[in-house]
């Protein structure tokens, strides 16, 4: 089966800085996919990069069979339409309302009507569990509430593809555990692929088909695999410290 | 539980009494500092400049710790100085246990070396640097006022795309929330200058031109110049501030994901607003700026009527359309500044307050740049 998300030696520079290079790696359909890594080692940069915000220094990304990068017009939209999104930090709209800010892609991508967006927005908040708060705004709910918030957003389309940036960090272990059960009930009913950056213990291993591993000092990847062999079996440092939650010599 | 497990190491705990010691014994061609007692903070700084001046001559330095009963990361930080100062150390008498423990820590997360400061540019250096990124700065307002017109030109095409309740409150908060203020200082401005003017005037007898002065200069240059110094300050430094803190949320980057351009979203609807509202603020500016002039002739003995004749028989209607016209592209430049500074906000939360400064600055220089572009305009076209 053609891969979802292909990366090929993609490298990340910021102003003569390198955060990684040489890091290439594929998604394949229907698989929940984890980018791991210690804070800072470029997790989230390499997810703007997959998704087209941030233009390579170096190598290619194909989502979907396209090159994102080199996108324009039409095409880059009937693109961007089939691609979900949870931000690290939510970024929810502060001027509307939880089921407007759900409604936000609706209104761009589809012709519903107003009543369908409203629907529509109602079912993706059932089902994150955040029925009751639609009509409040960002600032009134909390962190927690504004991940599921933002979930629910990433999901308004039905993409075939949802990338989540610390979907569990910031939750308490019985919603974060509820949230991976969504994710793999997503994953196994829709055929859904999720490409998740977590660091999550508990989650990868509950949730992870495949991972690969970013390391700060490496600039890079230092392992890729499923997360349980590579419990077991990695000869790296760092990667065993960070699957046996030990402390690096 | 370290911490007090150190604490505890000490025998006897008189504070004052144990505290640290320094004492200096010459040894071969060398020195031996032996530390008595507990080196922690305070000991620590307080025998920081002999202990480094006298280990800064010695070779070798001999550092004894036999007599330390306890050690804090202050303690170890000046025993790992001392031994980078002297180049070459030797440790003696190291009592095991948690006081090692401490010192080996310290050195471990001192090991990773600091960021290497960036080498200063010489002076033409700088003054290259400066130029460049003014001239980067300028023209990434170009780029983005020709963004702003293809979206502009989009949402012409389809017209129902703008965002109309955005733009409504951008209206009242640009516009309307500002009218009290506008009419303040028009007032207090038209009366200023009726009054300053009238000294020198009254010695020629030409108290009766006040209106025209005062009139001329309202309309044509300080209604729209005050108006659009208000705009500046109230109205583009809060668009830099929004877009800014959204930028920082990463509120822009979810809308360009989702195939909406903020500069449509975004940008459009306060750059309208900004537009719209201007001749109006600066019209109400002229009439309050007028009504105050009035208010000082009225005091010299001129009642209104002859004031009015006065106006009417010397300002025409192109001052007063020329100077709202004037009034409009200041406020389109207020808004494309204010909103750039936001969109190109930086991360952290200071980058919001650098947005906000950005905006009124370059806002204030935009309008009269433009004023004085105008200025020669005008005059060439005889208007
Ligand atoms: N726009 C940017 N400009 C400059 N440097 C950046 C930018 N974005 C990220 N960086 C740098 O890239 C590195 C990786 O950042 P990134 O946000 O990808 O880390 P992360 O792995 O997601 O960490 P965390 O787990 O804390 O979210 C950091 O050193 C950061 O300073
Ligand atoms: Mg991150």
């Amino acid at each position: 089966m053609e891969p979802v998300v292909r990366v090929e030696n993609l490298a990340a520079r910021f102003g003569g800085r390198t955060i990684f290079e040489h890091v290439s790696f594929e998604v394949r359909p229907g698989e929940v996919f984890i980018i791991l890594g210690g804070s800072g080692s470029g997790k989230s940069t390499l997810l703007k990069h997959v998704i087209g915000l941030y233009e390579p220094a170096e190598g290619r990304i194909e989502v979907l069979g396209e090159d994102i990068d080199t996108l324009r017009g039409e095409a880059r939209q009937a693109l961007l339409r089939r691609i979900g999104v949870m931000w690290q930090s939510g970024a929810l709209f502060g001027s509307l309302t939880l089921a407007e800010n759900i409604e936000v892609p609706l209104e761009q991508h589809t012709a519903l009507p107003a009543e369908a967006r409203a629907l529509v927005a109602q079912a993706k908040l059932g089902l994150v569990g955040l029925a009751d708060a639609a009509l409040r705004l960002p600032a009134e709910i909390s962190g927690g509430m504004a991940k599921r918030a933002g979930i629910a957003r990433a999901m308004a389309l039905d993409p075939p593809i949802l990338f989540l940036d610390e979907p569990s960090a910031g939750l308490d272990p019985i919603t974060s555990a509820g949230l991976d059960a969504l994710i793999r009930q997503l994953a196994r009913e829709l055929g859904t692929t999720f490409v998740v950056v977590t660091h999550e213990l508990q989650s990868i291993l509950a949730i992870g088909d495949r991972c690969i591993m970013l390391d700060k000092d490496a600039k890079g990847m230092i392992a890729e695999g499923d997360p349980r062999r590579l419990r077991e079996e990695s000869e790296n440092p760092v990667v065993r410290a960070f699957f046996r939650r030990e402390v690096l010599a | 539980m370290r911490w007090e497990a150190l604490r505890e190491a000490g025998p006897g705990m008189s504070m004052a009494g144990q505290d640290a010691r320094l004492e200096a014994r010459p040894e071969g061609e060398g020195l031996r500092l032996v530390f008595h007692g507990r080196l922690e903070a305070g000991a620590a700084a307080r025998l920081w400049p002999e202990a480094t001046r006298r280990a800064a001559r010695a070779r070798p330095l001999i550092l004894d710790l036999a007599g330390l009963t306890a050690l804090d990361t202050a303690g170890a930080v000046l025993l790992l100085h001392l031994e980078h100062l002297a180049g070459e150390a030797r440790w003696a008498g190291m009592p095991p246990g948690p006081l090692q423990a401490v010192l080996d820590r310290t050195r471990q997360a001192l090991a990773a070396p600091p960021p290497e400061p960036p080498l200063p540019l010489p002076w033409l250096g700088l003054i290259g640097q400066a130029t460049i990124e003014r001239g980067q700065g300028m023209l990434a307002q170009v780029a983005f006022l020709g963004e702003a017109l293809v979206a502009g030109l989009g949402t012409i095409r389809r017209p129902w795309r703008l965002r109309l309740s955005e733009m409504l409150r951008h209206l009242d908060e640009a516009g309307l929330r500002a009218f009290g203020l506008t009419l303040l200082l028009g007032f207090l401005i038209g009366l200023i200058l009726a009054f300053q003017s009238s000294i020198p005037m009254r010695q020629f007898g030409a108290e009766v031109y006040i209106p025209n002065l005062v009139g001329i200069s309202l309309l044509r240059e300080l209604g729209p110049l005050m108006a659009a110094v208000v705009l500046a300050g109230r109205t583009g430094s809060a668009y830099a501030a929004e877009l800014g803190t959204m930028v920082v949320n990463e509120e822009v980057d979810a809308l360009r994901i989702m195939g909406i351009d903020p500069v449509a979203w975004l940008v459009l609807p306060r750059l309208l607003a900004a537009m719209l509202v201007m001749p109006v603020l600066a019209l109400l500016m002229d009439l309050a700026g007028l009504l105050g002039m009035a208010a000082v002739m009225a005091t010299l003995g001129f009642p209104p009527a002859g004031v009015i004749a006065q106006l009417q028989s010397w300002v025409q209607l192109k001052d007063l359309l020329g100077g709202l016209f004037k009034a409009a592209v200041f406020g389109l430049a207020i808004g494309l500044v204010g909103c750039r500074a936001g969109l190109g906000a930086g991360r952290g939360p200071r980058a919001v307050g650098d947005a906000a400064t950005a905006a009124v600055v370059g806002g204030i220089v935009s309008i009269v740049l433009l004023d004085g572009i105008f200025a020669v305009l005008f005059f060439r076209l005889g208007l």
